[in-house]
């Protein structure tokens, strides 16, 4: 074991030596995947399990794409088409797939601990691809590599999330992590759609978009859910664009660069205007690579044999 | 009729002047020039011709009055009230500032239609605030553009005259205006507990036959209103009070957070439910004319402080909206031209209230709750002024409205206190 950790399930109770690792090993595993072979057989003669439970395309081609460079063996499981729609219990399901022998278990899930349930089911390691509005950590901890390869630290960053802090994971989980590792945070985003207690956090609020562009360092802009919108708690894409987006006259009007995330997929023209995804500071593609890597480095990590030297 | 001038001085002469604001009073004179405060001393002379000069002497000159609670029904009902017809009757009552209801047709739940009533609202005597829908047709499902809404001159939020019964829905409203620092007035009422409630229920509603409202169905809703304002800390005003159990509860409440607010309404300080006897369908508003005991709790609430300030509901309805049966009427009165004649002949001068203290719930506190400038007789201030004979009694008759509407209890009752004249937008009425 490399980590003390067994499983990956959220950052709020990582341990930051683990998470350090992580993503200092993320670096190495980028060399390698810009490399001409792009591929090490660190995961030889393991099996992996990807079960998705929810949509998914960036999380589970992102998964795949590190299993494989890895040389790892995964079947995978998707819920549509599956006897999950027969009334399948997920204690079953993964019981079921476990008694196949795998030595480790990706999960998606629309209810928030599931991860956690995982774990007691099976042996394997359970690292959790988002559950619910909970957490999403391998998301985060890709945004941290991607963070550190721009600014060579992250202690004392600056960080703004912009958007549905309420029922974003990815939210959460970078919210445990930058705190974790020293960043300074500040959430912006509609009151109806912020935790009342998110101060409890040990961050800052405002509902001031420019506030937060102006003392930030990088800023992470979050998907608005469109359904948001007919239960009732924000009016319209109009009012969210012009308050909460990050327009071309707001981002042009600041007096310094600032490094601009997505998670991704994004509405354009809504939470971020498409000159501004586009533009020279939008770190939204080199997220994705970094998460191949941080990906590779979080399977290597928790499954790999000490011996195997990277 | 009212006389309008616009002369580029006016010396008030001689008045008793009652600033609410620096709560100083003195007899004196003020001076207006190009339509803003130009002095205010014990003695201004000038033997300019071109100065108009009115003798205030035994006047009460104060700021004028401000309404946070009327229905002008454009666009829709223009054959029951217009902006301008509106405008007018508050000028005869008093009053320079009025917040105006959105539960028109179609309902002002946008950006445009603030924008709208903004804009037709320039040329009159007076300021009209428009007061933008908390929901979009204020059907309690989707929130409106409140942003913007205040960006083009909104200056609160309500879906008066629906209840929103979805509490759920009224915490995202109280969360979503919290971030405007704008207040929600919410017709406090439970519409199952209502039901089919046409006049105040107890002994009066059992013997006319009547259909009853209880005290509850206004006073549950405040309770729940203030519990969800106070648990997310955000701006709340409630409407039209009417029970004694809702002015208990803001009481308990007030003393927990300062952004509560409150108002009552002339008529339910006036009348009680005995009066309804006649059948009188001008008596017929929502929420209803409570008991003797109301009553006694409300003038008690009003005076203590516990409500904040006055506020007519005007709500004007056509003769033939009125000229039914009691349980066919519609619900409402207007109210704005005997305002000041009602609450002074109640509260002041047959319960004991000062002058200063009413002027308040008619001045600087309904400002307050909105957050319009309160300092109306600071030098160089656009001026807004209101001359009363504090002691005149008259009977309020159909020539004393305005209004497109004469839906009015009050016609042929004895009241105290009468409107003189008015200084508002640049030009100076007499009445």
């Amino acid at each position: 074991m490399m980590l003390k950790s067994k499983h990956l399930i959220g950052l709020e109770d990582f341990p930051i030596s683990d998470l350090n690792k992580i993503i200092d090993t993320s670096f190495k595993f980028k060399q390698i995947l810009d490399s001409p072979g792009r591929k090490i057989n660190l995961l030889k003669g393991k099996t992996l399990v990807n079960m998705f439970f929810e949509n998914s395309t960036r999380t589970k081609i992102s998964f795949a794409l590190a299993e494989k460079r890895l040389g790892a063996d995964s079947i995978n499981f998707s819920a549509t088409g599956s006897s999950v729609k027969k009334g399948e219990t997920l204690k079953d399901t993964v019981q079921n797939i476990e008694s196949m022998q795998i030595d480790g278990a990706i999960i998606r899930h629309s209810h928030p601990g599931a991860a956690l349930k995982l774990t007691e089911y099976i042996d394997g390691s359970v690292i959790n691809a988002g559950d619910g509005s909970h957490e999403h950590p391998t998301q985060a901890i890709l945004d941290m590599v991607t963070l550190k390869e721009k600014f060579g630290k992250i202690k004392n960053l600056k960080i703004g999330i912009i958007g549905d802090i309420l029922n974003s994971r990815v939210a959460r989980s970078n919210i445990f992590g930058l705190k974790k590792l020293g960043a300074e945070i500040v959430v912006c985003g509609p009151s109806t759609l912020l935790p009342n207690d998110v101060t409890k956090l040990g961050i800052n609020v405002t509902y001031n978009v420019d506030e937060v562009l102006n003392w930030c360092d990088a800023v992470i802009v979050l998907r608005i859910q469109l359904e948001r919108m007919h239960l009732g708690r924000i009016p319209s894409k109009r009012e969210y664009h012009r308050t909460f987006g990050l327009t071309y006259e707001r981002v042009n009007k600041l007096k310094k660069d600032i490094t601009i995330m997505h998670p991704g997929p994004m509405n354009r023209g809504i939470e971020i205007d498409s000159t501004i995804a586009d533009s020279e500071n939008a770190v939204i593609l080199d997220q994705v690579l970094n998460g191949v890597a941080a990906r590779m480095s979080i399977l290597y990590l928790l499954l790999g044999d000490k011996s195997e030297k990277l | 009729m009212i006389a309008k001038k616009q002369p580029k001085k006016i010396l008030l002469k001689n008045g008793r002047i009652i600033d609410p604001f620096s709560k100083k009073t003195f007899i004196g004179d003020i001076l207006i020039e190009n339509g803003t405060i130009a002095s205010i001393r014990k003695t201004i002379s000038s033997r300019d011709k071109d100065t108009l000069k009115i003798d205030c002497k035994g006047l009460v000159v104060t700021h004028g009055f401000c309404d946070i609670h009327v229905h002008f029904r454009e666009p829709g009902r223009e054959d029951k009230e217009n902006l301008e017809s509106g405008s007018i009757a508050a000028l005869a009552g008093g009053f320079t500032q009025v917040c105006t209801m959105p539960n028109t047709n179609p309902s002002i739940d946008s950006a445009e239609h603030i924008y709208y009533i903004c804009g037709k609202s320039n040329h009159l005597p007076i300021d009209i605030f428009p007061i933008g829908a908390v929901s979009k047709g204020q059907k309690s499902e989707e929130l409106t553009e409140m942003i913007l809404m205040k960006e083009n001159g909104a200056i609160a939020f309500s879906d008066d005259g629906i209840p929103i019964q979805n509490a759920q829905f009224m915490a995202l409203a109280l969360q979503y205006a919290k971030m405007i620092d704008l207040p929600i007035i919410n017709h406090a009422e439970d519409i199952y507990l209502r039901n089919k409630g046409v006049m105040n229920a107890g002994p009066n509603s059992d013997n006319l036959g009547l259909k009853g409202n209880p005290n509850l169905a206004e006073s549950v809703m405040v309770y729940r209103d203030l519990a969800l304002a106070l648990s997310l800390n955000a701006r709340l005003h409630i409407p039209h009070v009417s029970t004694k159990e809702s002015v208990e509860l803001i009481k308990l409440f007030k003393s927990k957070s300062k952004l509560i607010s409150s108002e009552v309404s002339p008529h339910h300080l006036y009348f009680c439910d005995d009066d309804i006897v006649g059948f009188d369908t001008n008596l017929k508003v929502s929420p209803p004319i409570r008991s003797k005991n109301d009553r006694k709790k409300l003038i008690d609430g009003i005076k203590s402080g516990i409500i904040d300030c006055i506020a007519t509901d005007h709500a004007p309805h056509t003769i033939e909206d009125k000229e039914t049966t009691f349980n066919d009427a519609e619900f409402g009165m207007i109210g704005l031209e005997s305002c000041f004649g009602v609450v002074n002949k109640v509260l002041v001068k047959e319960n004991g209230m000062s002058l200063k203290s009413l002027i308040e719930k008619l001045t600087v506190n309904p400002r307050k709750v909105m957050n319009i400038n309160t300092d109306l007789f600071a030098i160089g201030e656009k001026a807004q002024i209101t001359v009363f004979n504090p002691n005149e009694k008259w009977t309020f008759s159909e020539d004393d409205i305005y209004s497109k509407s004469s839906n009015s209890p009050f016609i042929g009752h004895k009241l105290v206190g009468r409107v003189k004249y008015v200084f508002s937008k640049n030009s100076f009425f007499s009445l």
